[in-house]
């Protein structure tokens, strides 16, 4: 059996601000459809590792390849449209719109002025908006302005708002921070169920959360990857155990 | 016929109905130096009308306006210098500084098609540039705004340096020339000046209106609330932020040209920094983000201006200052904003008419509601 080729891969990414290594020698890729977590303790260069595969910063060494295409010094918007998706830590949604206006901006294929100011969008991408909000639970209040919207529902929306994008890849950035434990494990459910058709890479800090994934998980100490496997395995492992707790060893983990 | 009275459509129309009534009734009513005034006021709803579309709706606070404004103005004001002179005439300025001959770049001006292009085309291309120099290397926010009055003063001494070329800071006169052989200062041209600017303000709204309604306005406001955001769902916001400061610049062209003819004069003080931060203040007052307030804000200020000019001089300057402390910490959203959102109602409420509602006023006030409250009462009776 070969292994298929990775749609996203890291090789040996530094980035340096200022001569701090914010991610050093970095290594990872994904394959296809998988689904994949990222922990590692606070400052461990999870949101840099985000914003060099999106374009937000460009990595001092090394190379990012998307479908075997190098995204180094490509522009965060022609990245998104090769098909990256990503949420934030904090929901971002445009405060002054519509859940609905939200998920049209999100949904369109077609991003330039002039397409939005003559086209409208077909009848599969109206299609899509409805049932995203419906899916999200967002559809009796898609005529509200979506800053007035609480803090689980601006999560939903953003998350819809990724899937309308409609991206191979799905960067999602904390997407339980601040939800009730129930919506914690919808989001999880709904995560498990995208990856499959697309390739997800998930950073928490709630290792419940991460636990029901179910899914591998990476670990990120101080700009590099620490060590990977299975929930299990890392939890084990002397060396997560020592970054991550540092002496403290009834945390969270047990 | 209740629903059609209910409170949120009269406020809506509210302002409507007023501008119509103006506009109908006050070239009947009012003497030929005040209609003017009003014109010259409406031309400058229509710079406003551009910098509400850049600021309200996507966050770019231009100080410099100012240039597309005169850039229109020139662009007319060198036309009329020419149109009534006999063939082989110069413009009688050139005289005093020793000029033989027209220079190159006024020979486009004798055609009065290429003008009318000007007006708008060049302003358009002058903001699209310098936006997308601008917009293309992430410039915003506070530093934006001090690019453009920057780039103001360039435009403003240049203009005042070239005697030989526009008669440097005297400007251009345009009183005593003939467009299409009538006199541009005469009452008759004047007031027909006047419905051209009444029809160009109205277009200019529609306009506005259709850039900022659709989906190309949500992108808009998108920009204007988390641009970073739009960029990772794909949109390139440099096109459209470049696209919306040209059409406002066109749009202050063409106010610039109107202004001209209504004023008899172009000079670089148009393009003199307190002009273009005024051409701010408007909008603030009017109502950022309600396009009618941008041209309210306009015609309000700029009259409040003339008549307490007119009988306290020196006061002006305080009262406009007081008003934008007002607006900045009081009203927010502008006259048109507080008055959307239900502000005289609370006013009245303040000063003890109608009572205190128990519940909330909306419903309180809303007929629909009432109706159905008589029925009960009724039904229960």
């Amino acid at each position: 059996m070969t292994t298929p080729a990775p749609l996203l891969e890291l090789r040996h990414i530094s980035v340096s601000f200022d001569g701090f290594w914010a991610l050093n020698d970095l290594n990872l890729a994904l394959a296809p459809g998988e689904l994949r977590a990222v922990i590692g303790p606070n400052g461990a260069g999870k949101t840099t590792f985000l914003d060099v595969i999106t374009g937000k910063v460009r990595p001092t060494k090394g190379e990012v390849l998307f479908k075997g295409r190098s995204l180094v010094g490509i522009a965060e918007h022609r990245i998104a449209r090769l098909g990256i998706g990503r949420k934030f830590q904090t929901p971002r949604v445009y405060q002054n719109l519509t859940p609905r206006r939200n998920l049209e901006l999100a949904v369109s294929r077609q991003n330039g002025p002039l397409a939005l100011l003559l086209g409208r969008l077909d009848s599969s991408e109206r299609d899509r908006v409805q049932h995203l909000l419906e899916v999200v639970g967002l559809d009796l209040v898609s005529h509200l302005r979506a800053g007035g919207l609480s803090h689980g529902q601006k999560q939903w929306l953003e998350i819809a708002m990724l899937v309308a994008q409609a991206p191979q890849l799905l960067l999602v950035d904390e997407p339980v921070a601040g939800l009730t434990d129930e919506e914690t494990e919808r989001t999880a459910d709904l995560l498990r169920q995208l990856a499959g058709q697309h390739t997800v890479l998930v950073i928490e800090h709630d290792m419940e959360f991460i636990r029901d994934l179910r899914a591998p998980v990476t670990v990120l100490h101080e700009g590099h990857v620490l060590c990977e496997g299975s929930m299990d395995a890392v939890q084990s492992d002397p060396r997560v155990i020592e970054v991550y707790l540092g002496t403290e060893t009834d945390g969270e983990f047990n | 016929m209740a629903d059609l009275l209910s409170n949120r459509k009269w406020r809506q129309v509210l302002p409507w109905l007023v501008i119509v009534i103006a506009a109908l009734v006050l070239p009947v009513l009012l003497p030929p130096f005040r209609l003017n005034l009003l014109g010259r006021f409406l031309s400058l709803g229509i710079v406003a009308l551009g910098i509400d579309l850049i600021w309200g709706f996507t966050g770019l606070l231009s100080l410099g306006q100012g240039i597309f404004f005169a850039l229109g103005g020139y662009a007319l004001g060198m036309h009329l210098q020419l149109s009534s002179l006999a063939p082989g005439e110069l413009p009688e300025f050139f005289g005093l500084y020793g000029v033989k001959g027209l220079p190159a770049f006024w020979q486009p001006f004798n055609s009065p098609l290429f003008t009318f292009f000007c007006i708008w085309v060049l302003p358009a291309l002058v903001a699209g540039v310098l936006g997308f120099l601008v917009f293309r290397n992430r410039i915003k926010g506070v530093y934006f705004s001090i690019l453009t009055q920057a780039a103001l003063l360039v435009f403003f001494n240049f203009f005042n340096g070239q005697q030989k070329l526009i008669n440097g800071t005297n400007g251009l006169k345009t009183d005593t020339a003939r467009l299409f052989g009538v006199l541009v200062g005469s009452d008759g041209a004047q007031r027909g000046l006047f419905w051209i600017t009444v029809v160009l303000v109205i277009a200019c709204w529609f306009l506005c209106r259709w850039l900022t309604r659709g989906r190309f306005g949500d992108a808009l406001i998108a920009i204007r609330d988390d641009e970073p955001r739009l960029r990772f769902t794909g949109y390139n916001p440099t096109a459209y932020k470049t696209l919306v400061f040209a059409v406002a610049g066109a749009m202050a062209g063409v106010s610039g040209a109107l202004y001209t003819v209504q004023s008899g004069i172009v000079s670089p003080q148009y393009m003199a920094v307190p002009f273009s931060i005024e051409m701010v203040i408007w909008v603030a007052v009017g109502g950022r983000g309600t396009l009618i307030g941008a041209v309210l804000g306009a015609v309000v200020i700029n009259f409040a201006k003339s008549l307490v000019s007119e009988a306290l001089p020196e006061t002006w300057l305080f009262i406009q200052g007081a008003l934008f402390l007002l607006v900045v910490t009081a009203l927010p959203d502008g006259l048109v904003g507080w008055w959307r959102s239900g502000g005289p109602a609370r006013l009245l409420v303040m000063v003890g008419w109608p009572p205190r509602s128990a519940t909330y006023p909306e419903l309180d006030l809303d007929p629909a509601v009432a109706a159905e409250r008589r029925q009960l009462d009724g039904g229960e009776a």
